[in-house]
């Protein structure tokens, strides 16, 4: 079970530059019987599952291949480079932090300047990333700008870890989790045909989903992504948004989408059905492609299945195994009984 | 000498002020086959070389073992583990960091953060006693591995770069501990015209308390602090910081003896060994400043090496300034005929 987790959570693939995981998937699908694929120009990998009947409703299942990374701006004359962050991430997550650059996979560190040398004022300033510099152990200019010239991706170092009993923490969790629940899915037996849609450039803007979502003119979407769990310490009720542990959730609205009520019900029925346990997020807060695919055309049914995460966007995010085995289960049954609708 | 591999074995135990036993162990192996005898003291590793006469100088060499990191002070009903912090750190890098837990048993944790879909354009930089540690355990299962006053440090392994220089946690001062172990390599059957005492030293974060006693049970004639220094990053003052790759920083400061400090100038420039001067206008914010006023008084010397992002998790030295401290510290060693009585004499070594 979740066998690819930390294969794919290791991988290095920002948004635009999503080969890593897109050749790791093809690689599984060469030994998958009843699949056939193609990559369209922004680089999504459209996958066609054969099921045991034809499918009476078209639907796509989907996850995104990006993740959250920075990309190289400026050389200094010293030798260091600048980065800005490419997706959402606070600079708060990078400075002092080890990387990998380029392709080739060039260790790196984003450094900070030594707190014996800050003033007051300094200390309690949130980095920003204009003041943050990547170094390389470059002595020059001219040595930085051989090995990391603008535009080398820079990616948090992979460092995947089981946390705990039953959790594990690592970068990429959103969405690799994702693509690895849907290859998952890919390799069972499936009752009816399907579209899976490994998509690319999530994070800087839904924008792989939009390319699939047209081409692909879905009559349905299920969206397996990471969402914001916030059960932190001290979090009270509503402001825990979700809960590691306590399943998949089933969010009715985000910042991007408000979901098809009717799969909304259908979803938490299966569970209730089949004693798996689910949650919503009790706060309508971020989003993901669903945003992009509920208005491709005119207009796609859409629901999310996504899995409890803290820490998003950082290097260190948190997931819990058996939410993830609850997520590949529902959106297994959702599969089947969508085509019911 | 492998430098990564020696680096790599000094790192990977952890040290946390008071708690440096797991590395003290460590360091004490390493010592066994290049002193006379080793023992570890008040939690202090000393190693000895020669045996004490009047008639040659002693000389301590020390570096220290501790690095900067964090104690448990609470467990939360949730599970979350709260902290004080072992020595000054930077709280702006904090969010998002790995930590290793180390109870009855090593346990893994991240420092928690809020990810910017949750964040509401009011925060701050948290201070220690806002940070919490999340190790996926609930209180009931980490009260089984964890206590309250273990220690807590950064979980990141040492990384190549370019040109020879490596980043990783706790170099600040396990790269002072290589540079001295590879100094008595050096100095191996040689017959040295001083006697040698190696303190690796605990607590030298919270104040230079492990130095404090350990100099006072070795008294010796000379100590030299090996620690590190700022090396100059990008946008730092060039009048604070050293060069990375520059060779070591011989200290001059008016709490030190000036004798030892032109003693080592001196014997850079004789041997060719690349040095840069490191000016401290008073306290000098290492184990020396104790090793001074240990008992009557002790001429005191450092020699640092330059390291970038000090007291981060992501530390970065040049493995050629390890070495050439490790040389010049050699050479010290070898050529100490030293003048015990400073400030008598102008110039300080004898038979240089």
């Amino acid at each position: 079970m979740l066998k690819y987790i930390r294969e794919f959570c290791d991988l290095c693939a920002g948004s635009g530059d999503e080969e890593a995981v897109r050749s790791a998937v093809i690689r599984v699908l060469e030994g998958i019987c009843g699949v056939s694929w193609r990559i369209d120009p922004l680089g999504n990998l459209i996958v066609k599952k054969r099921g045991a009947n034809r499918a009476p409703h078209h639907l796509m299942i989907s996850a995104h291949m990006d993740e959250v990374s920075l990309i190289v701006t400026h050389v200094n004359n010293d030798g260091t480079l600048c980065v800005a962050p490419v997706g959402g991430i606070d600079a708060s997550v990078v400075i002092g932090r080890q990387v990998l650059v380029g392709a080739a996979h060039r260790h790196g560190v984003i450094g900070a300047k030594p707190v014996h040398l800050l003033s007051d004022e300094e200390k309690k300033q949130l980095p920003q990333f204009h003041t943050l510099m990547l170094d390389i152990g470059a002595k020059n200019a001219q040595e930085a700008q051989q090995d990391a010239p603008p535009g080398t991706s820079v990616y948090f170092m992979p460092d995947f870890r089981l946390l705990g009993e039953n959790r594990v923490c690592s970068k990429a969790i959103d969405d690799r989790i994702g693509c690895a629940l849907l290859l998952e899915l890919l390799e069972q037996d499936a009752a009816y045909d399907f579209t899976a849609a490994f998509l690319a450039q999530e994070e800087i803007g839904l924008r792989g989903a939009k390319t699939a979502a047209f081409a692909e003119a879905p009559d349905f979407a299920l969206v397996l992504d990471a969402t914001t769990a916030a059960d932190l310490v001290g979090a009270k009720d509503d402001e825990k948004v979700c809960t590691l542990g306590a399943g998949p959730v089933i969010s009715f609205m985000d910042r991007s989408t408000i979901y098809d009520k009717e799969l909304v019900k259908l979803a938490f029925s299966l569970c209730q059905q089949h004693g798996i346990p689910c949650q919503t997020k009790s706060r309508i807060v971020g989003g993901n492609d669903s945003g992009a695919i509920h208005i491709s055309r005119g207009g796609v049914r859409t629901l999310s299945v996504s899995l409890p995460c803290r820490y998003l966007h950082a290097p260190s995010s948190v997931a819990d195994f058996t939410d993830m085995d609850y997520c590949l289960e529902l959106v297994s049954l959702l599969a089947k009984n969508i085509m019911k609708v | 000498m492998d430098w990564i591999k020696l680096l790599q074995t000094l790192t990977k135990p952890a040290g946390v002020s008071g708690s440096e036993m797991p590395i003290a162990e460590t360091v004490k192996a390493l010592l066994l086959p290049l002193c006379d005898t080793v023992e570890i003291r008040h939690g202090n590793v000393i190693g000895s070389i020669g045996t004490r006469t009047p008639s040659k100088p002693h000389i301590l060499l020390d570096a220290h073992m501790d690095q900067v990191g964090f104690l448990v002070t609470a467990i939360t009903d949730e599970g979350f583990v709260r902290v004080g912090n072992v020595g000054g750190m930077d709280w702006r890098l904090m969010p998002a960091q790995r930590v290793v837990l180390h109870g009855t048993e090593d346990v893994s944790g991240m420092i928690c953060c809020v990810p910017p879909h949750l964040q509401n354009g009011e925060e701050h930089v948290l201070s220690v006693i806002e940070l919490a540690i999340d190790t996926g355990y609930s209180k009931e299962e980490l009260e089984k591995r964890i206590t309250l006053g273990d220690s807590v440090s950064f979980d990141l392994p040492i990384q190549e770069l370019k040109n020879g220089r490596i980043t990783g946690a706790s170099l600040d001062d396990r790269c002072g501990m290589a540079a001295i172990l590879y100094a008595l390599e050096l100095v191996q059957g040689k017959t040295l015209p001083c006697t040698v005492s190696v303190l690796f030293s605990t607590q030298e974060e919270v104040g230079e308390r492990g130095a404090a006693i350990g100099a006072f049970e070795i008294m010796p004639d000379f100590a030299l602090a090996v620690d590190v220094t700022f090396a100059q990053g990008h946008g730092d003052d060039p009048v604070k910081c050293g060069k990375l790759g520059g060779g070591p920083m011989i200290g001059i400061s008016s709490s030190l003896s000036r004798s030892v400090s032109n003693a080592f100038i001196e014997l850079a420039q004789q041997y060719e060994i690349p040095w840069q001067p490191e000016v401290m206008p008073g306290m000098t914010g290492t184990n020396a400043d104790r090793f001074s006023v240990t008992r009557c008084g002790v001429s005191a010397g450092t020699i640092s090496i330059p390291l970038r992002y000090m007291h981060t998790p992501s530390e970065l030295i040049q493995l050629s300034d390890v070495e050439q401290t490790g040389r010049l510290l050699a050479v010290g060693l070898e050529h100490s005929t030293w003048d015990r009585y400073e400030p008598s004499s102008e110039h300080g070594m004898r038979g240089i």
